[in-house]
């Protein structure tokens, strides 16, 4: 089985993103960039199928600009074979992706995309989906468990108020939570390897994919600070404050 | 036991810092066809560096004499500064400066953000053939017949109670024929090695500086490229060491900071609090009206200079950059002498290499023949006057020693005791009165940690350490009602219920790495140890 793992270059979870003082859009100059964790787990879920047998195959791809490809050396550290980066202007929308991926699917020819469930940045929760559309595939997305099968997969999904189980035949869409899995870490003769595994660059306005934007940004700014608190003297007091300040009583 | 993969170099380097990418750089210039890999415990190159900075660029120079074609990130020329002592509400300009203080002058520096300087040290670094692995940390130190044959990583996915977690990788030996140790100040490895080989015999004690800095972006009006400023006096006492800086610097950036001297007394003096009050005082405060925090983050540096300079080198490696302890506490500079060190000894070691010698040591020739020896030899006794006869006469002895003895004084004042022998007892200090943060210019402690991005993967180990938790409550508490709870600038420590049983709480996970513990602790019982790979603080660009 041949899998593809579409992954995106965002911003560390680790950091406190700040809007632009232009209100354009969140500041991303001198910020650390990583792999999107929903995306790492997507990788790690590749490389089990692998190691259990039941995959020979992974190609990493990703959609952005030209560091992505240190994205995609991460991922080949962790164990993916191949990479392969369209390049793009940053983030592109979800539905452009989608038909980017479309094209490296008829290309690459996979059994299995496996992908995080949405990235990090703007949470959009859509790649996954549109492209099982595009692809008219099968799709089971927010996998918390995921299981080969003589003819398929099982998967177990993340649904409101407990778990839900599919059967899939392939080829499919995987979208993955995070209980899927625990990323490994990259070892350092790993890192070493992984510079020398085959990574190839295409550039976006090559494939022919119509990627103007159709989404408009109306405003972006930061949630309000939170006051500092007061400390009252009585029951009395608080009952004064709630009724006339706060309003809730 | 864990069998450990092995890889073998002919050079290792921990730390990605200054010292340690200028010595990776030399060596590759002068060993073009030997390997060379360099261990930065951050998660990127950049992330745990943390300075002013003003940078004098004579290392640079020597190293990369076309650093400018190349996009250094050296943008920003010093256009005007000024020294002020401060008292509660005055500030009084120090004229002449040039002349009165010619260590400080800075016609010909650039303000920097030494992160970005490093990111680019590294790219340079990177194009040579170094190998460079940050996210990894040197948790270990191989020492064999005698000789240091190279470092342990730490290992990976250890769970709290030291067990091996479900994604447990074990760390790796990385032997070199030569280790150079880089960690900047209080490295915990360069501690290691100091004490194995004595390195430190019949040297002065190394006396520290804590740095706290913020960054700031500030409206375009104010800013002046190029400004700047620093002050001592006010909030210190006349025995307390420290003082602020303000720098203009990119676009419409301000770095601002303070480091205290480790030295001080007080056990109730809070670093911190020190910091965030003298942005109120006049001369800093109009700088940040209007204007937004960016970046918090904390490090402590050495002042001893040329008497705490341990021996530097020891059978299969040395010791450089501010490990070692080479910066220049007037100047208030160690980039260029971070990165002279770290040239020096790369030279040496090439010479070693090509020798076959075991042990690098005409790195200790090759300093005392150089402009760095030359210039730490003027300014050892300055830091030594202010810790001996406080602000005002250390000041004015400085004024003499630089001004009129060139720094050629027949004599050489000492260090006499070491930082965490320096406190006196909680009972016989006054505690100072801090301000409330106000939200706009000042802020907590927690809010600051924030903007450090520090974080550890939950679940390991607490990486700090106390080698006898019971000495705690009779030392720490009774005798210094618990200065770690002050001192740290990132409120790792808690005492739980102070009233009934007091208990110190220690949470790892915000540290920003800045050793400040390790220092100060009275009893010594504090270790710092490296937390898992790519783990605290995130400093991001600018920083």
């Amino acid at each position: 089985m041949k899998i593809l793992v579409p992954i995106k270059r965002v911003v560390d979870y680790n950091v406190k993103v700040r809007v632009r003082r232009d209100g354009t859009g969140v500041e991303t100059a001198g910020v650390k960039m990583s792999m999107n964790p929903f995306d790492e787990i997507a990788v790690e879920e590749a490389l089990r199928l692998r190691e259990k047998g039941a995959a020979d195959d992974i190609v990493v791809v990703s959609v952005g600009v030209p560091q992505a490809a240190d994205t995609l050396r991460t991922a080949l550290a962790m164990g993916a074979d191949r990479a392969i980066l369209v390049q793009s202007e940053e983030s592109p929308e979800p539905l452009a992706v989608a038909k980017i991926l479309k094209t490296l699917v008829e290309r690459e020819k996979p059994d299995l995309v496996i992908l995080g469930k949405q990235a990090i940045d703007d949470d959009m929760n859509a790649t996954g989906q549109m492209l099982a559309g595009l692809l008219d595939w099968p799709q089971a997305t927010f996998a918390s468990r995921v299981e080969k099968t003589d003819d398929g997969l099982t998967v177990t999904r993340e649904v409101d108020g407990g778990s839900e189980t599919l059967s899939l035949t392939l080829p499919a869409i995987v979208t993955a939570d995070l209980r899927l899995n625990e990323p490994r870490y990259a070892s350092l003769p790993n890192i070493m390897k992984a510079k020398k595994k085959p990574l190839d660059t295409i550039a976006a306005a090559d494939l022919g994919i119509d990627l103007t934007r159709r989404l408009t940004m109306l405003s972006m700014a930061e949630p309000p600070t939170r006051k500092a608190g007061v400390k009252l003297g009585s029951v009395a007091e608080l009952v004064e404050k709630l009724r006339n300040e706060a309003k809730v009583i | 036991m864990t069998q450990r993969d092995i890889m073998e170099f002919d050079i290792v380097i921990v730390g990605g810092g200054p010292a340690g990418l200028a010595a990776a750089i030399r060596l590759k210039q002068l060993l073009p066809d030997e390997s060379v890999c360099l261990v930065e415990k951050g998660s990127e190159i950049g992330a745990h560096i943390v300075s002013g900075a003003v940078i004098e660029p004579r290392a640079l120079d020597e190293l990369l004499p076309d650093w400018a074609d190349r996009d250094a990130p050296l943008t920003t020329r010093v256009t005007r500064e000024e020294m002020y002592f401060l008292t509660q509400r005055k500030a009084f300009r120090i004229p002449a400066l040039a002349r009165v203080m010619p260590h400080l002058a800075n016609h010909g520096n650039f303000v920097v953000s030494l992160g970005d300087v490093c990111r680019w040290l590294a790219a340079q670094a990177e194009a040579m053939g170094v190998e460079i692995y940050p996210g990894f940390a040197a948790a270990d130190v191989l020492i064999e017949n005698g000789r240091v044959a190279g470092i342990v990583t730490g290992d990976m996915g250890v769970t709290r109670d030291g067990a091996q977690g479900p994604n447990f990788a074990p760390g790796m030996e990385l032997r070199g024929r030569y280790t150079l140790f880089a960690e900047g100040c209080r490295g915990s490895l360069t501690k290691r090695v100091m004490a194995h080989f004595n390195l430190r015999a019949g040297v002065d004690p190394q006396t520290y500086g804590l740095g706290i800095k913020e960054v700031w972006e500030i409206p375009a009006e104010r800013h002046e490229p190029g400004l700047v400023l620093h002050s001592f006096g006010w909030p210190m006492d006349d025995r307390t060491y420290g003082g602020a800086w303000l720098y203009h610097f990119g676009r419409n950036l301000v770095s601002y900071g303070f480091v205290t001297g480790l030295d001080y007394a007080n056990p109730w003096l809070s670093p911190y609090d020190e910091m965030q009050r003298t942005k109120l005082h006049p001369v800093f405060r109009p700088y940040f009206e209007g204007g937004r925090r960016l970046i918090y983050g904390a490090r402590a540096l050495s002042e001893g200079g040329l008497q705490s300079l341990p021996r530097l080198t020891f059978p299969g490696g040395a010791l450089v950059g501010d490990a070692a302890g080479f910066l220049n506490t007037p100047k208030i500079k160690g980039t260029h002498t971070a990165m002279k060190s770290g040239m020096l000894a790369a030279e040496a070691v090439a010479a070693a290499y090509t020798a076959d010698a075991p042990e690098p040591d005409t790195f200790t020739d090759r300093l005392q023949a150089s402009w760095l020896h030359q210039e730490l030899s003027a300014a050892r006794n300055i830091r030594p006057a202010f810790a001996r006869w406080g602000t005002m006469r250390g000041a004015l002895y400085a004024g003499i020693d630089a001004a009129i003895l060139r720094g050629r004084a027949p004599w050489t004042l000492h260090f006499r005791h070491a930082d965490h022998e320096t406190l006196r007892p909680a009972a016989a200090c006054p505690p100072p009165v801090y301000p409330k943060p106000d939200g706009t210019v000042t802020f907590d402690k927690l809010s600051s940690v924030f903007l450090s991005n520090t974080n550890h993967a939950e679940d390991q180990p607490i990486h700090l350490r106390l080698r006898d938790p019971a000495l705690w409550k009779p030392v720490n508490w009774d005798i210094y009602r618990a200065p770690e709870i002050r001192y740290c600038p990132a409120g790792v420590y808690e005492v739980a219920d102070p009233d009934s049983t007091p208990r110190l709480t220690i949470n790892a996970q915000n540290c920003v790495h800045c050793k400040t513990c390790d220092i100060k602790d009275p009893p010594q019982n504090i270790d710092w140890y490296t937390p898992e790979g790519g783990g605290g603080p995130n400093y991001p660009g600018g920083m």
